[in-house]
Parts: structure tokens; C-alpha cells; sequence
């Protein structure tokens, strides 16, 4: 199994779970986080004050997959939340070793 | 169909009892008056002359009840929420608290003394004990006439008066507030607004307002003859130019310079928290200055309108300028440069609202808005804190308005100086008197405040500690939270 973690822009996160539904992703978590890449932030001004906003507010969305659909599944995410722009987000993939639903004790793929 | 009609005729018998319940007393009312028609006698001129005096003493009174309201209003939801918004969200509470109490603080030192010292008596240099503790203000029983009598203050009753200058006496150190936010203690506030208020307010009011060294005499300036205790002719001040924004701009500098800047100026990040409220308050502000500045006149009439609509265009162009300079120099305009416009345009207007015309008005607004903008861009090049630009745009804004006053201030909207001109456009020289005045305000809130917050300072201390400035002044002040939910 595999986990997908996606940092992408708020307002491209119906269209990542729109799309992930219909590749029958049967489930996902969000988190709102802050965070910066490699273009730092940005600036805002108040009253001619400049202030450095380094942690960009974005949401993370996680995954949890049967390794065979890894692939399926990060396309599905890159083409739904690209716009093109600097600040589109990262996709990061990890082993996960197990997974259990709490309800009736299923492991591995079961449970997903 | 059955229950229909039942409810029409319910409706019905309703509508009739309520005619006769409305139509029974009137004509219990008018019944006597044909019983009587033979033995009334045709009303006199000098009935007719006391129903119309009593006709314009409450149109005037009205007015001015309502002006108290809207300038009240600029308090506390206003400047509440226009500096709660501007603050951190853990100081979120003790900025709209400063707004809160002061409004019950300056209100009981009003009545007990404030009246008195700002508007009692003819001395040039400070009111004396006439109106202590409401006497002379509040209504009180003539034993000769045998009835409840009301001192009046011009065309309304003084306790209208004392009210509307009251509202006045409470905005102007909330309005100080802006430049020590985030770090003075709330006892230190507390004192510092007492004295601030008797000791610079109400001579600065009794000197402008109530007859003083500053007060504009135009029987005086109309004929150089005639002796007056004003300075250089004294000032055109027509709702708190001097008395309010420059007092409380130029002291909130000065506090701002003696605090020294918050913790972590410069590099932590100290953005408004809530720019929503920000907003929301600017425009509750720009409502109440409707009071603020119509409400100057004392009276409803035509200079009421004339100030009104000054006014209003002065913060329309004032919005629209700031806006347009953070356009052109930036490249976005900003909701809080809208909002600091319109507050901008309103304070220039202010000590002019009276004496100008509505294009002068638009003129006025539109440099204030333009000029506050680059002045509060500043204070980072010269390294003081003022923490919500209670200078930037109270202390420059004022002061613009009081000079702009001198020159485009003219008799078309108030002869106060038996017809003689008075701004620099029409060929006056009212000026003087406000480059003079503007000095003399500079001065002596410079002084004065300097000396108040080192007496404060040696009694409570001025500003909380590290670790409270830290968490925020509202848990460690206060004891509470703005924002249990988020």
C-alpha cells in the first residue's frame, strides 16, 4: 500500500476530490497547512508596510491506495490541481506498511 | 369554506374595534373643542410666535439628540472595530475595551467636571466651576415662574450641548489609542486618558471652543480695532480640527516614540488579524461623522446641510484617492487604504466642514488621502511605532485640514466675520490664525504629553511585560479570549 500525501491550492481541492471519485478513490483526508517551496512566499502591504508571508496557506490532501492504482491516482492528482503557475503544490508517495478499520479489525486492501 | 369566512369575520370585527379603539378618543378629543368653539378666542401673534419657537426647538434638538447618537456610534462600534480589526487576535479584546470603558470613563468626567473646565466661563485660558457637576445644565425648579426650567446653550437646551461636546470628549484619546496598541497597560491607559483628558483636552477645548486664546472672534477680525485675547486672530475650527485630531495625532506620536515599538517590530509578523471589521468600522465611522460634523452647527439649518455634504465628499475622495495612489504606485488598491482614505478625507474635512464649499471639499479629501497615505508609509523609514497610524492619519490628516481651512474657507457658507472674507482664495487671511493655532496644538500636546507619560509611567509603569505583549494583552489583562472557537 501506498500513501499520497498532495499539497495543493485551496480552490483546486473539489476539483482533486472530483476527480480522484471518479477513479473510484473511495476515501481521502484534508488538513488546512501552511507551508513555503522553493518560491518563499510572498509579500502583502498594509499601509505602506511590507510584510513577508512566508508560510503559504494550502490544503493536504492524503491517500491511502492497493499499489497497483499509485500511479493512476498521482496523474489523476497532478492533472486535476496543475494550473501551471509557481505555488501548484507537491506530491509525496510513502510505503505504508498496514492499515485497519477500526470497525471490523480488516487489514491491508480490505480495509481501504 | 366555513373556517374561511370565520377568519374574515374575525378579521373583520378585529379592524372595527381597532377603528373605534383609534377613532373613540379622537372624537372624545374633538367634541369639546365644537363645545368650546364659540368661547375660543383666535389665536394671538404671540401664541402663534411661542408654537414657532417651540416648532424649531425641536427640529433643532432632534437634530442634535441624533448627532450625540452618530458620534457616539464612532466610538464604540466604529473605532472598535476599526482598530480591532487592525490589531493582532490575541489583543483583539483590549483595543475594543479601550474604546468600551473610555466611553464610560470620559462620560463621568464630563459630568462631574469636564463641562465646566471646557466651556464654563470667560477666561482666555481655561474654564472655571460654573457647570460642576451639571449645574446650570440640568433642568431645575424657577420659583418664580413656578415650573421646571431648561438652560439653553444658543437654540438648544445644554444638556444637548453638554452631551454632543461630551461624545467629542470621549473619542478623542480613543482615537490615541491606535499608536500605544498591543503593549500599555490597561491601568496605564486608564491615567494617562484622566489627565490627558482634563489636562490637554479641555483647555485645548476652552481655548478653541469656549471663548479662549485660540477662539476666532470675527467682530474682531472683521475690524483690526477692536481688542481680542485670541492669538492671531484665533481659529476657524468648525468640528475638532485642533481640539480633536491634531490634539490626539500628535499626542499618539509622542506616546508611540516613549513606548518604544512593539516586540518583535520588524520581523514577527503583525498583520491585521480581522480586515472585515476594519472595514465595517471605517464605514460606521464615515456614518457617524455625519453627526460628528453636521452635528457642529449646534442647530439644523442650511450650513447643517452644507457641513453634511462637505463632509461626505470629502471622505468620498479621500477613499477613492488612497485607492488610486496604491493603484498606480503598488499596482492593487487595498480594502484598508479605501478605509483609510475615507477616514483620511473625514478628518481634513473636519475643522472646515462649516466654512467650505463642496469642491473644495472633494480637493480637500483627495489630498488628505494621498498625503495620509505616504505619511503612514513613513514611519518604518523613521523607525517609531505607531501602531494603527493614529498619526498618519489623525495628527497629518488634522493638520492638513487646518491650514486647508485657511485657504479655502469662505463667507458664502458661514459669515461669521460680518462679511469679511476669510481664506487666502477669496482674499482673506484666516491663515494666519490657523498656522498659528496648529503651533500652538503641536506645542503643547508635544509638552504636555511627554510630561503626562512620565508621571504615569513613574505611578503604574506604561508598558506590560515581555511575556505578556507575547500572549497577547487580552489573556493576561483581561483574562479573556476574543476567539474561543477558532
Amino acid at each position: 500500500m501506498k500513501k499520497i500525501e498532495a499539497i495543493v491550492r485551496h480552490y483546486k481541492l473539489e476539483d482533486v476530490k472530483n476527480a480522484l471519485s471518479e477513479q473510484g478513490v473511495s476515501g481521502m483526508t484534508i488538513t488546512e497547512v501552511r507551508g513555503f517551496g522553493r518560491q518563499k512566499g510572498h509579500t502583502e502591504m498594509y499601509r505602506g508596510t511590507e510584510y513577508a508571508v512566508d508560510f503559504v496557506p494550502k490544503v493536504k490532501v492524503e491517500v491511502v491506495i492497493d499499489d497497483d492504482r499509485l500511479q493512476m491516482v498521482v496523474d489523476t492528482i497532478l492533472k486535476a490541481a496543475q494550473t501551471g503557475q509557481i505555488g501548484d503544490g507537491k506530491v509525496f508517495v510513502s510505503e505504508l506498511t498496514e492499515t485497519i478499520r477500526i470497525r471490523t479489525g480488516e487489514t491491508g486492501g480490505e480495509a481501504l | 369554506m366555513m373556517a374561511w369566512w370565520t377568519h374574515r369575520r374575525c378579521l373583520f370585527s378585529f379592524l372595527l374595534l381597532a377603528f373605534a379603539a383609534i377613532a373613540v378618543p379622537a372624537f372624545a378629543q374633538d367634541a369639546p373643542a365644537a363645545d368650546e368653539g364659540s368661547t375660543l378666542e383666535s389665536p394671538t401673534l404671540e401664541s402663534l410666535a411661542a408654537g414657532v419657537d417651540e416648532a424649531k426647538l425641536a427640529g433643532h434638538n432632534a437634530w442634535m439628540l441624533t448627532s450625540c447618537a452618530l458620534v457616539l456610534f464612532m466610538t464604540a462600534p466604529g473605532l472598535a472595530m476599526f482598530y480591532g480589526g487592525l490589531v493582532r487576535k490575541k489583543n483583539v479584546l483590549s483595543v475594543m475595551m479601550q474604546c468600551l470603558f473610555l466611553m464610560g470613563l470620559m462620560t463621568v468626567l464630563w459630568s462631574l467636571y469636564g463641562y465646566s473646565l471646557a466651556f464654563g466661563g470667560d477666561n482666555p485660558y481655561i474654564g472655571n466651576g460654573d457647570y460642576l457637576f451639571m449645574n446650570d445644565v440640568q433642568q431645575f425648579w424657577n420659583e418664580e415662574t413656578n415650573s421646571p426650567e431648561t438652560p439653553m446653550e444658543g437654540v438648544i437646551p445644554r444638556l444637548t450641548h453638554m452631551l454632543f461636546q461630551g461624545m467629542f470628549f470621549i473619542i478623542t484619546p480613543a482615537l490615541i489609542c491606535g499608536a500605544f496598541a498591543e503593549r500599555m497597560k490597561f491601568s496605564a491607559m486608564v491615567l494617562f486618558s484622566v489627565l490627558w483628558g482634563t489636562l490637554v483636552y479641555c483647555p485645548l477645548c476652552h481655548w478653541v471652543w469656549g471663548g479662549g486664546i485660540l477662539a476666532f472672534d470675527g467682530k474682531a477680525y472683521a475690524n483690526p480695532d477692536i481688542a481680542t485675547a485670541s492669538w492671531a486672530g484665533g481659529a476657524l475650527d468648525f468640528a475638532g480640527g485642533t481640539v480633536v485630531h491634531i490634539s490626539s495625532g500628535i499626542s499618539a506620536l509622542v506616546c508611540a516614540i516613549m513606548l518604544g515599538r512593539r516586540s518583535g517590530w520588524g520581523h514577527d509578523d503583525m498583520r491585521p488579524h480581522n480586515l472585515t471589521y476594519t472595514a465595517l468600522g471605517a464605514a460606521m465611522l464615515w456614518v457617524g461623522w455625519f453627526g460628528f460634523n453636521a452635528g457642529s452647527e449646534l442647530a439644523s439649518d442650511g450650513l447643517t446641510s452644507s457641513a453634511f455634504a462637505v463632509t461626505h465628499f470629502s471622505a468620498a475622495a479621500g477613499a477613492v484617492a488612497w485607492s488610486l495612489y496604491e493603484w498606480l504606485t503598488r499596482g492593487k488598491p487595498s480594502v484598508l487604504g479605501a478605509a483609510s482614505g475615507a477616514v483620511a478625507g473625514l478628518v481634513c474635512i473636519t475643522p472646515a466642514a462649516g466654512f467650505v464649499q463642496p469642491m473644495p471639499a472633494l480637493a480637500m479629501g483627495a489630498v488628505a488621502g494621498v498625503v495620509c497615505a505616504i505619511a503612514c508609509g513613513m514611519k518604518s523609514k523613521f523607525g517609531y511605532d505607531d501602531a494603527l497610524d493614529a498619526f498618519g492619519v489623525h495628527g497629518v490628516g488634522g493638520t492638513l485640514g487646518a491650514i486647508l481651512t485657511g485657504v479655502f474657507a469662505t463667507r458664502a457658507c458661514w459669515d461669521i466675520a460680518d462679511g469679511a472674507k476669510l481664506g487666502l482664495i477669496e482674499g482673506g487671511s484666516v491663515l494666519k490664525g490657523q498656522i498659528v493655532a496648529t503651533l500652538v496644538t503641536w506645542v503643547f500636546s508635544v509638552v504636555m504629553t511627554v510630561v503626562l507619560l512620565l508621571i504615569v509611567k513613574a505611578i503604574t509603569g506604561l508598558r506590560v511585560d515581555e511575556e505578556t505583549e507575547r500572549r497577547g494583552l487580552d489573556i493576561k489583562e483581561h483574562e479573556e479570549e476574543g476567539y474561543l472557537l477558532l
